[in-house]
């Protein structure tokens, strides 16, 4: 049964006014995968613009459900294959909270490490992509270029470039070795300069301003009606950070500021990616300054996960905000039920009323200020 | 906005700050929270009463337990008919709460469906779970999406995997299932 939709040919003030059905995607390089938007226009004007979601579901919550934690684990990085890190994190979090396993320092500072590069990564593919979206080229291969450092960096420790299962329940896989650590200190260094380039490049562009500011506004209100977190809520003032709100693993033990900013446009969201890039430049270097000595993986971890019977959550803050996991155990081997709360779906929800009467270019500005990865919606 | 010199920092933003320690006493990082040497697995000692209701959670009409938030990853929970589960949506919403998720739960043994709606507050970092069940025959509860717009999706969504029904939700398409399926594949009864 699919609703009705104000197509049709009114009269308004004696002049007929039509509006039309477009779709937008599910294959259009403006929604960054196989996203579809369905269209009603009123000329260049949106009247409705209905997101339809589950062209690459995947039923991970079901995998969840039909396997050991161990073996659903790697599932956790394909998720959001942007932020990866993070979403392990969560998973190995709930395990480890439930079973009350004590995480060395050491590994708990190697998390945060690599979580935070890997938000950088994150990042630098968002503002190449939402450049890219807003019809500046040049950017992106800057941004490419950057990220292919980190993805070395991590690939060097991990073995994988995308898709990490660096963290287990109780540690880390395996240690770090000098040249990671090395060549981490070299890339804060890089960054900073590059940052500072990306600014001078970017963000003061009359172009780039012309096309983001003022427009797309999300009001506080808004992003709270729909849950909507990360840099959305953050860019409507709001300072909500997983990483402050509900502190997990070692980031008590960091100096960091929540970046905000309280002009709630598209402007406002890229502004906080930017500054967090600079904010997580500040957390690992700390981190390496402080990094603890000992081993990364806890004793006595039981190589049968059995978790005692309740539920148990865990939140992170992703690079697209609040993800969290939800365990309910019946005690056994295999996860009674596995939610995964994932920020994009709840970040893409408020499209539907932040988009009407937009410009359809605009609209498509405020869909790159969200940063979203779609499997991260149809999960 | 000034962009000539953007400084993309704190200042100017009449935003509250977050005072999560001050309102999450256990919410310390949960690894080094505990004491070392504590086995797992200790003798059966009495179970520690719950925590006591965050004082801005108690003062809603909604019957809040504390919970261990080192252990839980939650400050409070509350069971509620499935009648209630709107008015409790309202409380919390008029407490500032954002919502975070909804989603069922198949207890086939019992015979129910449960459904959890999980809250965050975006100042506090508060979190409060609000759980329904109803019998498993004919799972219904009223939509929230009148006081959260967001549950619309979260709503199809449970209603795709469990074939909850959420009455008065108006769009009956489904969300991240095929728009032809007639399964349900997180029922646990469900076979492919």
């Amino acid at each position: 049964m699919i609703p009705k939709e104000p197509t049709g040919v009114t009269i308004v003030d004696g002049v007929p006014r039509e509006t039309f059905v477009i779709n937008l995607g599910p294959q259009h390089p403006a929604t960054h995968g196989v996203l579809r938007v369905k269209l009603t226009m009123d000329g260049e004007y949106i009247v409705r613009a209905e997101p339809v979601c589950g062209y690459i579901h995947r039923m991970q919550e079901k995998m969840g459900e039909n396997r050991t934690y161990a073996q659903f684990l790697p599932n956790t990085s394909r998720i959001d294959y942007l932020s990866a890190m993070t979403y392990t994190h969560a998973f190995v979090g709930v395990v480890e909270r439930a079973l009350k396993i004590q995480v060395p320092p050491r590994a708990e500072y190697i998390r945060v490490i690599t979580s935070e590069l890997n938000r950088i990564s994150s990042h630098l593919v968002w503002w190449g992509a939402f450049l890219l979206d807003l019809g500046g080229f040049t950017p992106l291969l800057y941004a490419f270029d950057d990220r292919e450092k980190i993805l070395d960096l991590l690939e060097g420790i991990t073995g994988a470039r995308l898709t990490y299962c660096y963290y287990r329940f109780g540690g880390l896989c395996n240690d770090v070795d000098d040249q990671f650590l090395q060549g981490t200190r070299e890339f804060i260094t890089l960054m900073r300069s590059r940052l500072k380039m990306y600014r001078e490049l970017v963000t003061g562009n009359i172009i780039f301003r012309k096309r983001v500011e003022e427009v797309g506004t999300i009001t506080f209100e808004t992003c709270r009606k729909y849950g909507a977190s990360g840099p959305v809520i953050r860019g409507s003032g709001v300072p909500y950070d997983v990483r402050r709100a509900e502190p997990y693993s070692a980031y008590p033990e960091f100096d960091f500021e929540i970046p905000i900013r309280s002009e709630c446009d598209s402007m406002a969201r890229y502004l906080v990616r930017m500054e967090e890039m600079v904010q997580s430049l500040r957390i690992i270097e700390q981190a390496l300054d402080k990094l603890p000595a000992g081993p990364v993986m806890a004793d006595k971890v039981p190589r049968v996960l059995k978790l005692p019977a309740g539920d148990y959550c865990y939140a992170v803050e992703a690079a697209r905000g609040r993800f969290l996991v939800r365990i309910v155990s019946d005690g056994k081997e295999i996860p009674y039920r596995v939610k995964l709360r994932t920020p994009c779906l709840s970040n893409l929800s408020l499209f539907e009323e932040a988009s009407q009467g937009m410009l359809l270019a605009d609209a498509l500005a405020l869909m790159g200020s969200l940063d979203l990865v779609i499997p991260d919606i149809d999960r | 906005m000034n962009l000539s010199s953007p400084n993309p920092g704190n200042n100017g933003a009449p935003a509250p700050a977050v005072p999560a320690r001050a309102v999450t006493p256990a919410a310390a990082p949960a690894a080094p929270a505990l004491p070392p040497g504590r086995p797992a697995s200790a003798p059966a000692a009495p179970p520690p009463p719950p925590p006591p209701v965050p004082t801005a959670l108690a003062a809603l009409p909604v019957p809040f337990q504390g919970a261990d938030f080192a252990l839980k990853g939650f400050h409070a929970d509350a069971t509620v008919a499935p009648g209630e589960v709107v008015a409790a949506a309202a409380a919390l919403d008029q407490a500032g709460f954002a919502l975070d998720t909804i989603t069922g739960v198949d207890w086939l043994a019992q015979g129910q469906m449960e459904v959890v709606y999980d809250y965050f507050h975006p100042v506090t970092g508060l979190r409060a779970v609000v759980r329904a069940r109803a019998p498993r025959e004919n799972p219904e509860f009223p939509t929230i999406s009148k006081v959260f717009p967001g549950a619309n999706w979260h709503e199809r969504e449970t209603r795709d995997f469990f074939d909850i029904h959420f009455t008065g939700q108006s769009n009956l398409t489904p969300f991240l299932l095929p728009e032809d399926a007639t399964y349900h594949p997180l029922r646990k009864d469900f076979t492919s």
